[in-house]
């Protein structure tokens, strides 16, 4: 679930993580011209969308008057960015920035704990800062258990060479945000940038935050205090056709899982699953250098046809010139009910199982059977001694001799 | 068509009002239907469903069902032999 830029805010402000001056957020451009007049100086106006590229659009203005406040807020209102209307603007006191720093706390699936992450080239993508810049990012996990202490916050802003007064009041920022993380069940907490004003002091300019969808019953106080609805499902972006239908074919049967599709720019469909398997093979697929044309989860022992549905969904999406189906050891999946699905698909969308399938690697009950209709549809398969990793790559291989 | 399933249904099993009826409600995935005249059909779409279940090999006398698993070679019949 993701937040506004205002409401992650606002969840970072009762922590005490300092903000911009004002830092309000206008419904009307009058309310902002008000917020403004507050401020008493140079403001920025931004819109509240749940999508990036807000600069780019024009979703981000200036104002040095209460009056030019007020026409900016008036144009962002108007402006729908990537399909999303803003929620309002926020308008917050702007002053001159010295330097631009990243903090941000995610989850590190491999180490299986919280990763903080520190670095002080801010204000950019940190993904493109860890491969060009690796020794600007400083890196620490934390348990959840143990609370975040402002001596390992220390450890991870002096990690990147800062020393004196500025670690001291970076490491305000810091121990709160992971703190918040560990507190609210959110999967992303970032501040970005997060700035060393002129005066030498240091503001949370930009956040974000996500919650993991399961955790929104847990705090649904915090939600409900913060305006967030009971029935926001809170996605980045309105779904796309092809995730409709994917949807739909899930919704119409109700045995088992195939259809929870998020689509991606690839070349490869995905038909994964069985616990964390689909992520770790997602994972997998694009540390071989793979490229996904979706994420799709399947699970429960999904009917055949739902399979093949779901397989001829993928097929028709242009670009995809093959799908790779994998699951770690499944015990509630059969693996002869999926092999049919599959092979029913491809051969409907008149496409040939051998040249299309990539990979099967789905060990687990009535494989056998599984097994004897890949073999006789001549579709590479692998059994469990062949691990998920080896898979992916076996199925990104392929793709690179198309 | 079914790819992967092919189910038989002997004849005097099939026009039997009480054993089509009997079949339309033991198979899980809907691969009978049995007709308000009593004769039984064979819900093409539904063959591939099939979960290999055998419950309706207990319809009817021994030999009477029979469900081929098409993608083994030389054999592969499921039927109740006694
Ligand atoms: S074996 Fe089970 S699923 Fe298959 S046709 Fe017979 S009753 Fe239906």
């Amino acid at each position: 679930m993701r937040f506004y830029e205002y409401e992650s805010k606002q969840l970072l402000a009762r922590h005490g993580i300092v903000l911009p001056q004002g830092s309000k957020v206008a419904h009307t451009p009058a309310e902002a011209r008000a917020i403004a007049q507050e401020i008493a100086g140079p403001t920025v106006l931004k819109s509240q969308v749940l999508s990036g590229g807000r600069m780019k659009a024009g979703g981000v203005l200036f104002a040095d008057t209460a009056e030019e406040a007020e026409a900016a807020c008036a144009k962002i209102l108007e402006l729908e960015i990537n399909g999303h209307k803003p929620r309002g603007v926020l308008v917050e006191g702007r002053q001159p920035i010295a330097q631009e720093y990243y903090l941000g706390v995610t989850w590190d699936g491999i180490a299986k704990q919280p990763i903080m992450i520190f670095s002080d080239m801010g204000g950019i993508d940190i993904e493109e800062v860890a491969e060009t810049h690796p020794e600007h990012i400083g890196r620490k996990h934390f348990s959840t258990l143990i609370p975040f202490s402002d001596h390992k916050a220390k450890e991870l802003v002096a990690s990147v060479g800062i020393t004196g007064s500025d670690l001291n009041r970076i490491t305000r920022f810091v121990a709160p945000l992971a703190r918040i993380f560990a507190k609210y069940g959110l999967t992303l907490a970032e501040i970005n940038p997060l700035v060393r004003l002129e005066n030498g002091l240091f503001v949370a300019v930009d956040a974000h935050v996500d919650m993991e969808a399961e955790a929104a019953g847990e705090h649904k106080e915090l939600l409900a205090e913060l305006g967030i609805g009971e029935d926001e499902t809170r996605q980045a972006r309105p779904p796309t056709p092809f995730e409709i239908e994917g949807k739909r074919i899930n919704e119409v049967d109700h045995r088992g899982v195939a259809g929870n599709v998020t689509e991606f720019k690839g070349s490869l469909g995905l038909i994964i699953g069985a616990g964390g398997g689909s992520l770790t093979l997602f994972d997998a697929v694009k540390k071989h250098g793979g490229d996904p044309a979706n994420y799709c989860e399947i699970g429960g022992n999904p009917s055949v046809s739902k399979v093949c549905n779901l397989t001829k969904l993928i097929l028709s999406k242009p670009g995809v010139e093959k799908v790779a189906v994998m699951m770690n050891v499944v015990s509630n999946t059969r693996v002869d009910l999926v092999a049919r699905g599959v092979i029913k698909g491809v051969i409907e969308s008149g496409m040939d199982p051998a040249e299309k399938i990539a990979i099967f690697r789905i060990p687990g009950s009535w494989e056998g059977d599984g097994f004897t209709i890949l073999k006789k549809y001549g579709v590479e398969f692998c059994d469990r001694s062949v691990s998920m990793y080896e898979a992916a790559g076996r199925a990104v291989a392929k793709m690179r001799s198309v | 068509m079914a790819l992967f399933i092919e189910v038989q249904v002997a004849p005097e099993l099939a026009n039997d009002e009480a054993n089509a009826k009997q079949l339309e409600e033991v198979c899980p995935v809907d691969v009978f239907s049995s007709k308000s005249g009593g004769a039984l059909e064979i819900v093409d779409a539904n063959v591939d469903e099939c979960t290999l279940c055998e419950l309706c090999l207990a319809v009817g006398k021994p030999g009477q069902v029979k469900i081929v698993k098409l993608y083994e070679d030389g054999g592969g019949a499921l039927e109740r032999t006694a």
